[in-house]
Order: structure tokens, then sequence, then C-alpha cells
């Protein structure tokens, strides 16, 4: 039995439809990629997951579960954390404070606790008492990395989090994401860098339009099918 | 200089009284921008209810506020989950009209019960002990008490609310709600311990409203302007910026009345307005909004 499942997922902004009928598969251990251009419905598909978008209840399912309809909150708790596009971190609090909100909902046993992600990202500790405003953008999205972290989720979502950033900054958090992966998390990565995403992921999935236009292992697929399935053309 | 210096003093002492009305106020307003039309009411039906209380079980009014506070938490949190939940979104109208129209049912509903008589909640010796400062100035002991419980409240406040993790919770929800739920935060759980919270808070504004002079059904929207004013001199977002909010319109009333005893009222209205013109975001305002 997959760990995540979307059968025929489909999402709405009011009138306008954003995914059309999304199936994908992560199995557990796995890390899997949404590769997309701009408006392809990849963060659309992230939201239905963690429950920001509620549709039908049977079009995600989680362990056997049926998710779709179910509340944000309610799926944070049950282990799927998601790390959101532009990092988004709150403002009025603290860089420790900002990891520490994200077990209020669901303190798991597991590899991830607050030390362990400051061995992870040495970095942000020093800064920890600092406001989150005052990072730098790598820094940022460490800290929303290491929020979403430290409830031990079964699958961690990651929204585009090379987005904005420098190269050497995005190579230190692909890195990161390999001792993640290595500690057992599975994963489902939203990336526009496709380089990056194919390096680390078991799995990909093309999105166009809204629709699923690809999906193989990243040895088994050619730059050209994906360059079709990317652009269209 | 004697009078002068005793205005200041006095006006502090019930600056304690309007950051009591105030302090609810503002934890409601920074969590869940929900302004509550019908907290001034809410304070005075908590005073009723005191005084029910304290008549009933033959208590003092500090042991029946106690017993009211769990009365209060439980009648905050329904209130909350059960009807103002629903009113919240994008519109900040539905809030707006639905606490203004709760304002009018609680005043009417305790004309009806209570009639319009003026009531007072009696603390027998205390009321009337104080000591002397100097030769003109003397300092009501439950005036004391009111601004040291005013204290003790922002104080509890800002531990709750900077740390423990239901107050990073409640911080979290009031920055970003969308990602709040992320972190597991249920956000209409955490809106009706909010408003329980403020329940609390209000009930011990309303043990000294009872104490400081008598009231009646109809004082509530008066106690909501007090309050109002005290939230928007000491900046929205900031509890200690509440408290001398609070003592800023107390001295200003305190100062006016000594000018002329007709510009009590007048005199904090000013210092409203004065710090409105200069400051339109209030003294301390939180540096993160």
């Amino acid at each position: 039995m997959a760990l995540l499942e979307t059968r025929g997922l489909t999402a709405f902004y009011g009138d306008f439809q954003a995914l059309y009928g999304i199936d994908t598969m992560l199995q557990a251990g796995e890390t899997i990629a949404i590769i997309g251009a701009n408006g392809a419905g990849k963060s659309t598909y992230l939201k239905s997951i963690a429950g920001l978008i509620r549709g039908a209840a049977d079009s995600v399912r989680f362990e056997g579960a049926p998710i779709g309809a179910t509340s944000a909150a309610e799926i944070m708790k049950r282990g799927i954390a998601l790390v959101p596009e532009g990092r988004r971190l709150f403002p009025s609090l603290c860089v420790e404070e900002n990891l520490l909100v994200g077990r209020y909902g669901r303190e798991a046993p597991g590899p991830w606790s607050l030390g362990r992600i400051y061995e992870l990202f040495p970095g942000i500790k020093t800064r920890r008492n600092s406001a989150s405003t005052t990072l730098s953008g790598g820094e940022q999205q460490m800290v929303a990395i290491g929020r979403a972290l430290i409830s031990n989720p079964r699958v961690l979502l990651c929204d585009e989090i090379s987005l904005g950033l420098a190269p050497i900054v995005v190579r230190a958090l692909y890195e990161a994401l390999r001792h993640i992966k290595a500690a057992g998390t599975s994963m489902i990565l939203v990336e526009q860098d496709i380089a990056q995403a194919i390096k680390v992921s078991d799995r990909i999935y093309c999105f166009q339009e809204g629709r699923l236009s690809l999906s193989g292992r990243p040895s088994e697929l050619s730059r050209e099918q994906i360059h079709l399935a990317y652009f269209g053309t | 200089m004697a009078v002068w210096a005793n205005a200041l003093i006095q006006g502090i002492l019930l600056g304690g009284l309007y950051a009591l009305f105030a302090a609810g106020l503002s934890l409601i307003f920074g969590i869940m921008r929900l302004v509550n039309l019908a907290h001034g009411d809410l304070i005075v039906l908590a005073a009723f209810i005191i005084l029910t209380i304290a008549t009933w079980l033959g208590l003092d009014p500090f042991a029946a506020m106690l017993a009211a506070l769990p009365i209060m938490f439980v009648a905050g949190f329904a209130l909350q989950h059960l009807l103002l939940n629903r009113t919240l979104g994008r519109d900040l109208l539905p809030p707006l009209l639905v606490t203004f129209g709760l304002s009018i049912i609680i005043e009417n509903g305790l004309l009806e019960l209570f009639s319009a008589d003026s009531r007072r909640l009696h603390g027998g010796a205390i009321e009337t002990t104080s000591f002397a400062l100097g030769p003109d100035v003397a300092v009501g002991v439950v005036q004391l008490l009111t601004l040291a419980s005013a204290v003790a409240v922002i104080l509890a406040l800002n531990v709750v609310f900077y740390r423990t993790a239901l107050g990073r919770a409640f911080r979290a929800t009031s920055d970003d709600l969308e990602i709040a739920q992320l972190m597991g935060i249920d956000h209409p759980r955490i809106f009706s311990l909010a408003m329980g919270l403020s329940f609390i808070v209000l009930t011990i504004a309303a043990l000294y409203l009872g104490m400081h002079a008598n009231f009646d059904p109809t004082i509530g929207p008066q106690r909501l302007l007090y309050a109002f004013e005290a939230v928007i001199v000491g900046g929205l977002g900031s509890f200690w910026g509440t408290l001398f909010g609070g003592i800023i319109i107390g001295i200003a009333q305190t100062i006016g009345a000594q000018l002329n005893p007709e510009w009590q009222i007048l005199g904090g209205h000013v210092a409203f307005l004065a710090v409105l013109v200069f400051k339109p975001r209030g003294l301390f305002p939180r540096t993160t909004d």
C-alpha cells in the first residue's frame, strides 16, 4: 500500500479549475519531485494534500485513509508537514519560537528534535533568538524546513525551496534534504529547478496546465521527454 | 502643588481600572482582529454575575469574583465557539454587527432582570481604607489593588503569550492564519480559548468596576469607549502599551477634573485625540505590524 496517494485529484479556485484528475503515488521512504512551468498546478497539488484546499475525501489517501476533505490542522497531526512557498515564517516569533511552534499539533517520536535541527542547520542556531524577519532568505528557508521537520512528519512537502536563493545556498539546502531522506522521511518536492530535484528524487511527475504530462524514474526519462512534458512543445 | 501630585497619583490608579477594561479587548483584537463592541456590556454583565453570587452565597466580592471566573471562561469559550467564529472572515462587518447586537441584548436583558437601579459591590472596610502619602495626598486601598491587579493581569498575559506553547500558537495565528493551520493549530479552538481568557480578564475588571463606583445596566458603552481609548493610545498589539494607555487616559481625566470638575471625561478624550494626531499608531505599537 502506498504511503500517500492521489486519485483523480481535482482543485478549483472559484470557477477556475487548477487540477484535472491527478494520479500520483508516494511509497514509504521515497522522494518524488513534481516539476512543471509556472501555473502548472504544482503548488495547488501540495496545498490539496496539506488540506489548505479541500476536495473529495477519496481523492487523497494517506496510509489508506481518505484525507481529501480533512482540515489542514488535522492532516498535520496525522504526519504530513508542508514547507510553504515563500517561507512564510511568523514575523512576531523569533527563530527558535518559529521552530517550536512547528510541533504544536504533533509531538511524535522520531529523528528530529530542536538539537538535531540545529545540527542540520548550524547557521540558524547562532540566530536562535533573533527576529525571523532579520534572517537572510537562505536562513529563513532553513527555519521553514526545520519548522516542518520538528513534528517528525511521515511525509515532508517542500514547495519551491530554491526559489530566489543563490546557487550555493540551494546546494546546501539540497544537501540537507539528502540527510532528511536518509533519516527515513518521505518527501514530495515541488521544484522549477529540475536539475536539483532530479538528483534527489526516486521518481518525477511533470505537470502541464493542471494535468499530469509525464511520470517515471529519472534514469528512464530523456531530456527531450522532460522538455516536451514541461513546455508542451 | 500637592493637589496636582494628588491628581497625578489618582490618575495613575484610575488608569489601572481602564487598563483592566482594555486588556481583554486588546487580547481579542490582537489575535483575531475582532473588535468586540459588546466588551463594555460584558464587563457590566460580569459585575452583575459577581453581585448575584455574592448575594446568594453571602460571599465578599473577591470570593464571588473567583467563583465567577470559571463560569465566565466557559461562557466566553462558548460564545466564540457557537457564535463569533461563524462571523469571522475577510469581511470585518459581520463581527461588528453581531457584537453590536449582542451589546443591545445584554443591556436590555440586564434591565429586564435587574431594573435600572444602581448597584454596588460592597467590599466592607477595605472600601474606605486609605493611607496618606503626604499632607494632601491619600491613596485608597481598593484603588491601589486595582492598579496592582492590572499590572498582575498584564504580566500574566505576557507570560502566557511569550513563555508558553499556547502563547506561540496565539501569536502564530495572529501573524498568518493559513500557515498556523499547517502547524496543527486548530484556529477556531484557539479563538475560543482566547475569548475565554478575555472573559477572565473582564471579570477581574468587573470586580473593580463594581467596587469603585455604582453601576447599572446602561453604563457598558462608556466603559467600552475608555477601553478603546486605552488600547489605541497604548498601541495595538502591546499589553504593556495597553497598561500605559489606560494610565494616560486616567491621568488626563483626573487632571481635567482638577482644572474644572466638568472636564474629567473631556480630559481623557483630549489626550486620546492628541495621541491620534501626533502618534496615530499609538505610543507603543507592536513593531512587526
